[in-house]
């Protein structure tokens, strides 16, 4: 193969990529760019510039309700998600059992079933135990489906980690429990962190278990639904859309940049 | 064998089946609530599928009436088969998109992997809803695309086939689960040892020959996994069809749903769920065995 065949594969390949990304942007552009149109059409040309969507917003008692539900079930969700997958990923690498890997399977299950079957599941339990729908029962819903993202993300964490500084420590004449405070929790609190942050995403953000579950108190998600059905709302949704991709945007990039800071991307796990 | 080493072994089992304990005792918690918050209500489901309902009363003697409509009645069939058919597209096109963008990824970028990483899949991470949602503005009668090409004078009638059919909702189904399609065949492209791909060019193979001998079947369990990851949960897919689907984008979960909404019969709902599941999970199943017969057993 030539240098400029090459040469020429790499342009190509370069080419697409930069397609490729913008079919991946262009529509979460959209809703920023139109958010600022003075118009509750979304279509070209652009007309004036204007930020009343934005101060709308600001008069909507019902969208600062929806947000803090979702605040509460998302930091409901992350906390236990991630404290249950700090539980499993220490399992999975620490010990070996019997059975390890049909259950490390099964924890991992909720990531490949319809979020449908997941929610309409929990409904008919909701139901069958005679319990009320509130957020609560969304933030049930939420935990099952964060843990298998809660517990990838620690596990990549746990898996670097060298067994040999916990056994000095305990050599050291230090106890088990000072000894995962001052070893292994400083190790793997990075992947704590970025698992805090992603699973919050994904609740704050997840609509299809929310609408099965939720009560007369509703997430955001479940109230934007709500509105999109009128017409004249829309802009009004292009801004909080907007405001909701910014936010999810800087909590995502600083999970990411926790959970691969010093580890090499090749040797990353694929989620 | 001394006794004392009988006695080693046997302090040996002790030890493991201790570590064996703490491993279930760690674990104990976390499988807890995924068999109480996935396991039970799924078995459940399973058993409100071979119950009944008359209006608001709940019959709880075994029957197959439910899943006898599941299989008799043509609404159903036609929406199964056509929510196989717009997944297994929709799986096609995302997988055959992302693959170059992987392999650009793995074999091109040299310095900047993880920030390209990172780029591709975090659009993946912003609310599902509000990027059907754009989609929906992006390809309405009225929308982006239409008043765009109109305005630069290219159209004179916005064009009717872009929204409310399947091609919207293969569209937007194709963007929303790209990051689901790039990571893994990305993953096993990065895998490959590289002196595979010399020792297939000093053996004389061109760059075509050496991607569909050496690189492609390498690459197969990613591509696999990517399929699966995607066509299993497109399938029961609910916001994209309602939003962007119109009559002729309508699929199963949306069926499924009304069933346990404005048609309130959650026995046959559970039995429709609970065979769409079993349908895909089959599908998978012989995908998975016929890509390794295929490629002959690649690990």
């Amino acid at each position: 193969m030539s240098d400029a065949t090459r040469d020429t594969g790499r342009r190509v390949r370069m080419g697409y990529a930069a397609l490729y990304l913008a079919f991946l942007y262009v529509p979460i552009l959209v809703l920023p760019v139109f958010s600022f149109n003075d118009s509750i059409f979304v279509s070209f040309p652009l007309k004036e510039f204007t930020t009343k969507w934005y101060d709308q917003l600001w008069e909507t008692p019902r969208l600062f309700d929806a947000l803090l539900n979702s605040l509460k079930v998302a930091v409901f969700s992350a906390v236990f998600s991630t404290l249950l997958g700090i539980l499993a990923a220490r399992a999975m690498t620490r010990y070996r059992f019997p059975l390890q890997r049909p259950i490390f399977g099964l924890v991992m299950l909720p990531l490949v079933i319809p979020e449908i079957i997941l929610g309409l599941s929990l409904l008919i339990l909701v139901n069958r135990l005679g319990l009320t729908l509130s957020l609560y029962t969304v933030a049930i819903g939420h935990v099952l489906l964060c843990v298998p993202f809660a517990v990838g993300v620690l596990l990549s964490r746990f898996e670097g980690f060298d067994r040999s500084l916990e056994e000095a420590s305990l050599d050291l004449g230090e106890s088990a429990w000072m000894t995962f405070w001052r070893v292994t929790f400083p190790i793997v609190f990075p992947g704590i962190v970025a698992s805090l942050l992603l699973t919050f995403t994904i609740s704050f953000d997840e609509f299809i278990i929310a609408f099965f579950l939720t009560g007369t108190e509703t997430t955001l998600p479940v109230h934007i639904w709500s509105q999109l059905r009128f017409p004249q709302r829309l802009p009004g949704v292009l801004a909080l859309g907007t405001l909701i991709i910014l936010g999810s945007t800087l909590l995502i990039v600083l999970a990411e940049w926790l959970r691969r800071r010093g580890v090499q991307p090749d040797k990353q796990p694929d989620m | 064998m001394t006794p004392s080493a009988g006695l080693l072994d046997r302090l040996h089992l002790l030890l493991a089946r201790h570590e064996a304990l703490r491993g279930y005792t760690l674990i104990s918690p976390t499988l807890f609530v995924v068999l109480a918050a996935m396991a039970v209500p799924l078995m459940l489901m399973v058993a409100y599928s071979f119950w009944s309902q008359s209006y608001v009363t709940l019959d709880t003697t075994l029957t197959l009436k439910n899943y006898a409509d599941v299989a008799t009645r043509d609404i159903y069939h036609t929406l199964f088969l056509r929510s196989v058919m717009i997944s297994g597209l929709v799986t096609l096109i995302t997988v055959l998109l992302a693959y170059p963008m992987a392999y650009f990824v793995a074999f091109d970028v040299k310095k900047h992997k993880l920030l390209w990483l990172i780029l591709l899949t975090l659009p993946f991470w912003t609310s599902y809803l509000l990027r059907v949602f754009s989609w929906k503005v992006i390809l309405g009668y009225n929308g982006v695309i239409n008043s765009g090409l109109m305005s630069l004078g290219v159209i004179a009638e916005p064009l009717q086939f872009l929204l409310y059919n399947p091609f919207s909702v293969i569209v937007t189904l194709a963007h929303a689960w790209a990051a689901f399609a790039i990571l893994p065949i990305y993953v096993s492209l990065e895998k490959i040892d590289r002196t595979l791909l010399e020792a297939a060019t000093d053996l004389g193979d061109g760059p075509v020959r050496r991607f569909f001998r050496v690189t492609l079947p390498l690459s197969m369990p990613g591509v696999i996994a990517a399929s699966l990851l995607i066509f299993i949960p497109t399938v029961g897919d609910y916001v994209t069809p309602t939003l962007v689907g119109g009559t002729g984008g309508v699929m199963i979960a949306n069926i499924i749903q009304a069933q346990f909404g404005k048609a309130n019969n959650w026995p046959l709902g559970s039995a429709l769920a609970i065979s769409t599941m079993l349908a895909v999970t089959a599908i998978a199943c012989l995908t998975i065995w016929l890509a390794k017969r295929g490629t002959g057993a690649i690990r």
